[in-house]
């Protein structure tokens, strides 16, 4: 599997194995972003509807308010549990750049930094420090130390490898080679009938002219050791 | 040994130990919760020989998620964050403080200067407060201080009313001074210049108008705090750009990050400070039936108290 390719952050841990965090790009960022500006919009709204009756006491609870959503919001929700409501309905993380949840002063940095990413408008600044920095930081990330990240799911099954007659390849393959048999073989089920021969065909002379998903599927078979 | 027998082998552990995570990522604690600690050995070990056997990337990525929650459950920042906040504000917010002494200063003279500067300037050249401000916002603090404090038409409905639009006001100030100091620490020095030609210019224009009488008992009580907040949170705003400018042997990013985390407690605490001066500033300041000279004497202590804090508190730990 190309590192290059594909956006995670790697991370060795005390016992030894290697986890992958996927880390989360601007887009996913900005829609959760986007959400969590309805949200604080809407109370917001609702909010000045029922203190506007209350004329000066109203105003200063509003502006007590509007101080909460601009600057407590996104704290207390990720000093919480690490997302803001925007950031869950995206499946979205935040946590330090080791893996662990995201402490207090971390918190507090990152969304403090927020101004200073927001310059000059619309997260400008914050969107450049993410495209030239490595897994997507804007500045309160790299001064918080911490980084978002795809939320794991909590449960995804594995899907069965079909059956197949077990077939030694003609030619040894590589680590890279053997796993994209095999994956290809689990993806089955998600695959339309032409996505699968359109795939398939990468086998090429591999493939001797016979079908090359069941070829596909004979190799992974066999890689997988039902021999 | 094939796919189906390795999942087949494993495959309760897993269910096991996501169904432990879920309930400790909902807050309880199941009390099997110490099994959490051997099954996420047991899928890390299988998780490398996943990627070893090349069982498939479904698989690798289920349980590198699996993997990925224990791990969070395990190892995570423990805080007392209660215990901690009394233990830093007895003590440990005045102590940074004076570590970061270089900056403070840095930033006060950003400040003091400017604002000193403008009311001595103005004493000697008024017209000089109608170039820094306009003519009718000269004329509308002048109005605001024609009377002395608590005299006005302002009633507790007004109190709560300024309450909101200093918190709003200040702590947003205060707040967007350190984050601009990241742009090496241009950004806090705009704001302390700023801040302090601003405030230059009012002091210095209504002493000359002859209203120091009441504007000083009014903003006494509370500049101890407000303006000393500024200060801290231009500091520390330096100290951040600083980080960046001479990083020492780090890389800049890990000189940042290590930085911010040294003044991450002391911008805590000017929050707080300033929500202190907020409360004074809308209910002290402006209170009615007190007299003067009661408002210069607590002003005056206020302003012993925060620097008896500041230099002295700490020094034993």
């Amino acid at each position: 599997m190309s590192d290059a390719l594909d956006i995670y952050r790697l991370l060795e841990t005390p016992e030894g194995v290697e986890l992958r965090l996927p880390v989360a790009g601007p887009a996913a960022r900005a829609l959760a972003w986007g959400i969590d500006c309805a949200i604080r919009g809407l109370i917001y709204v609702l909010a000045s509807i029922v203190l506007g009756q209350l004329d000066q006491v109203g105003a200063g609870a509003l502006l007590l308010l509007l101080f909460a959503l601009e600057w407590l919001y996104p704290l207390v929700f990720e000093l919480w549990r690490g997302q803001t409501p925007g950031k869950r309905f995206m499946k979205l993380l935040v946590v330090h750049a080791d893996g662990t949840p995201l402490g207090l002063s971390a918190a507090l940095l990152r969304n403090l930094l927020r101004f200073a990413d927001f310059l000059p408008f619309a997260y400008l600044t914050g969107l450049v420090s993410m495209l030239l920095s490595r897994d997507f930081r804007r500045l309160g990330d790299l001064v918080g130390g911490t980084i978002v990240i795809h939320a794991a799911s909590s449960s995804s099954a594995t899907s069965e490898i079909p059956p197949a007659a077990p077939l030694e390849p003609p030619l040894s393959l590589s680590h890279e080679e053997e796993l994209a048999l095999v994956s290809f073989a689990a993806r089955q089920a998600e695959l339309s009938e032409e996505r699968r021969q359109e795939l398939a065909r990468h086998l090429g002379p591999l493939a001797e002219g016979e079908d090359p998903v069941a070829r596909a599927l004979s190799y992974a078979n066999w890689t997988l050791g039902r021999r | 040994m094939s796919r189906e027998r390795f999942v087949a082998r494993h495959q309760d552990d897993w269910t096991r130990l996501d169904r432990l995570l879920c309930e400790l990522e909902a807050g309880s604690s199941p009390p099997q919760a110490d099994h959490v600690l051997s099954l996420y050995r047991g899928v890390t070990q299988q998780l490398a020989l996943v990627r070893h056997r090349r069982l498939g990337l479904d698989l690798e990525d289920r349980l590198n998620a699996l993997a990925l929650r224990a791990h969070q459950q395990l190892y995570r920042e423990r805080h007392g964050l209660w215990g901690r906040a009394l233990r830093y504000a007895a003590g440990g917010f005045a102590a940074e403080v004076r570590r970061d002494w270089r900056f403070m200063l840095a930033a006060l003279l950003l400040f003091g200067l400017p604002f000193w500067g403008l009311i001595a300037a103005i004493g000697i050249e008024p017209d000089l407060a109608t170039s820094v401000l306009a003519s009718e916002q000269l004329a509308e603090v002048e109005e605001m201080y024609s009377t002395p404090p608590g005299s006005g038409g302002r009633d507790e409905a007004d109190d709560l009313l300024m309450f909101g639009v200093y918190v709003w006001n200040n702590v947003g100030i205060a707040f967007r001074t350190f984050a601009s100091g990241v742009f090496l620490g241009l950004g806090s020095i705009f704001f302390l210049v700023f801040n302090g030609v601003h405030l230059g210019a009012v002091s210095g224009h209504l002493n000359q108008a002859g209203l120091s009488h009441n504007f000083v008992p009014f903003v006494i009580g509370h500049g101890a705090f407000e303006l000393t907040a500024i200060v801290l949170a231009g500091g520390a705003g330096l100290k951040l750009g600083w980080s960046l400018i001479a990083p020492g042997q780090r890389p800049r990013t890990l000189a940042l990050r290590e930085t911010a985390r040294e003044t991450a407690g002391v911008v805590a605490g000017l929050a707080v400070m300033l929500v202190l001066a907020a409360f004074l500033e809308a209910f002290w300041s402006p209170a009615r039936g007190v007299a003067v000279e009661a408002k210069l004497a607590v002003g005056g202590a206020l302003w012993v108290a925060v620097l008896a804090y500041f230099l002295g508190a700490g020094r034993g730990s």
